[in-house]
């Protein structure tokens, strides 16, 4: 028996075993097709900001269906936050490489055959460089969200406890 | 078509208007996935198959942080009268809007009719010019890359601004105080209190 199967047997944290499996047997696929929607971007609808989407959901079932536990170990905050700066980074590099060409934002790589994977020059680049960053920043927020929330519970219920009083 | 988008923002503003009125915060949030949804539908009968994706996935997650997010709060109640003066304030401005409105909507451009002065220019060059055959990722990432740009600038501010808030860790010193003030719950506190979470 592997670690993942007894992590999916352990019913103490997140959710039930028929969830974990589905979630191991769906998560791939996840992973695939957004990975697919930012590299072929600039072929078919789609781009960096919705393939990062679907990259960072597959990390919020991952959390929600394995506990925090689990998310953290694939990601951590800090790693969340050096990915989501590297990939700003990135894209501000690539524009500023444009400057080879004449301006901010050329295109300064060969634009290849259209339908080829390998096409439009930078575009694939700056897809790639906004996808890293946005599947890091939405899982940053949903971690910000959900697991440091502890402040606004407390708070909330100080107020009920002073309208009773 | 235009039957099927009047009958889709109406079941829009009916669902953003339970969406305020109802106590409950987690129908609230789910009357709220109902704008979204159907904003995604709307996206996808008007040609723009790439803002629906984008719509559809961001709407998804968006859900299950809120759920989440209200989950966890005991506060699923809103109790209270309500307050007339912003009520009242925000009627007058929506009826001085709509006036307006009125007004600057005879000079638009009709419906499914737009204004194609730039655009056909990006149409008829931008499969040369940028080699990217997705008309949408081209305007995005080449000839209105500075706007994308923004854009992931207001996504890393939002991000910064949520960690600087929601963070739990403050400063050595400044945080003891803080914890006094607004009862910041240590590690112990959440597992002995907070199991099921």
């Amino acid at each position: 028996m592997d670690r993942l199967e007894q992590e999916i047997r352990d019913t103490s944290k997140g959710m039930t075993p028929i969830v974990k499996t589905i979630v191991r047997f769906v998560m791939g696929i996840i992973v695939i097709f957004g990975a697919y929607v930012i590299l072929y971007g600039h072929l078919t609808p789609g781009g960096g900001f919705a393939g990062g989407v679907i990259l960072a959901s597959a990390y919020v079932l991952l959390t929600l269906a394995f506990g925090k536990e689990m998310g953290l170990s694939k990601m951590s905050n800090m790693a969340a936050s050096i990915l989501d700066n590297s990939g700003a980074l990135a894209f501000v590099l690539i524009g500023l490489l444009g400057f080879t060409g004449g301006y901010f934002f050329y295109n300064f790589l060969p634009k290849g055959e259209p339908f080829q994977l390998l096409s439009a020059g930078s575009i694939l680049l700056a897809n790639m460089a906004i996808g890293v960053k946005v599947t890091a920043s939405v899982f940053a927020i949903f971690m910000a969200l959900s697991i440091f929330g502890r402040i606004i519970y407390k708070a909330a219920e100080g107020e009920e406890r002073e309208s009773e009083e | 078509m235009e039957i099927i988008l009047l009958f889709l923002l109406v079941f829009m503003i009916i669902g953003s208007i339970i969406a305020i009125e109802t106590k409950n915060l987690l129908s609230s949030v789910i009357s709220v996935g109902v704008v979204g949804f159907s904003l995604s539908i709307i996206f996808l009968m008007l040609g723009a198959p790439d803002i629906a994706i984008t719509q559809v996935v961001v709407e998804i997650l968006i859900l299950v942080v809120l759920i989440r997010a209200t989950i966890t709060t005991d506060n699923t109640a809103i109790e209270g009268p309500r307050d007339t003066f912003p009520f009242v304030s925000s009627l007058i401005f929506f009826g001085l809007f709509l006036m307006f409105a009125f007004f600057a909507v005879q000079e638009l451009p009709k419906f499914g009719e737009p204004l194609m002065k730039v655009s056909k220019e990006y149409l008829r060059t931008g499969a040369e010019k940028t080699g990217a055959t997705n008309i949408v990722t081209a305007v995005l990432l080449d000839f209105r890359a500075y706007d994308t740009l923004g854009e992931a600038t207001v996504l890393f501010t939002s991000i910064i601004g949520a960690f600087v808030i929601l963070r739990r860790k403050g400063r050595k010193g400044k945080a003891e105080t803080d914890s006094e003030k607004f009862g910041i719950l240590e590690d112990e506190d959440i597992k002995q209190n907070f199991e099921g979470f």
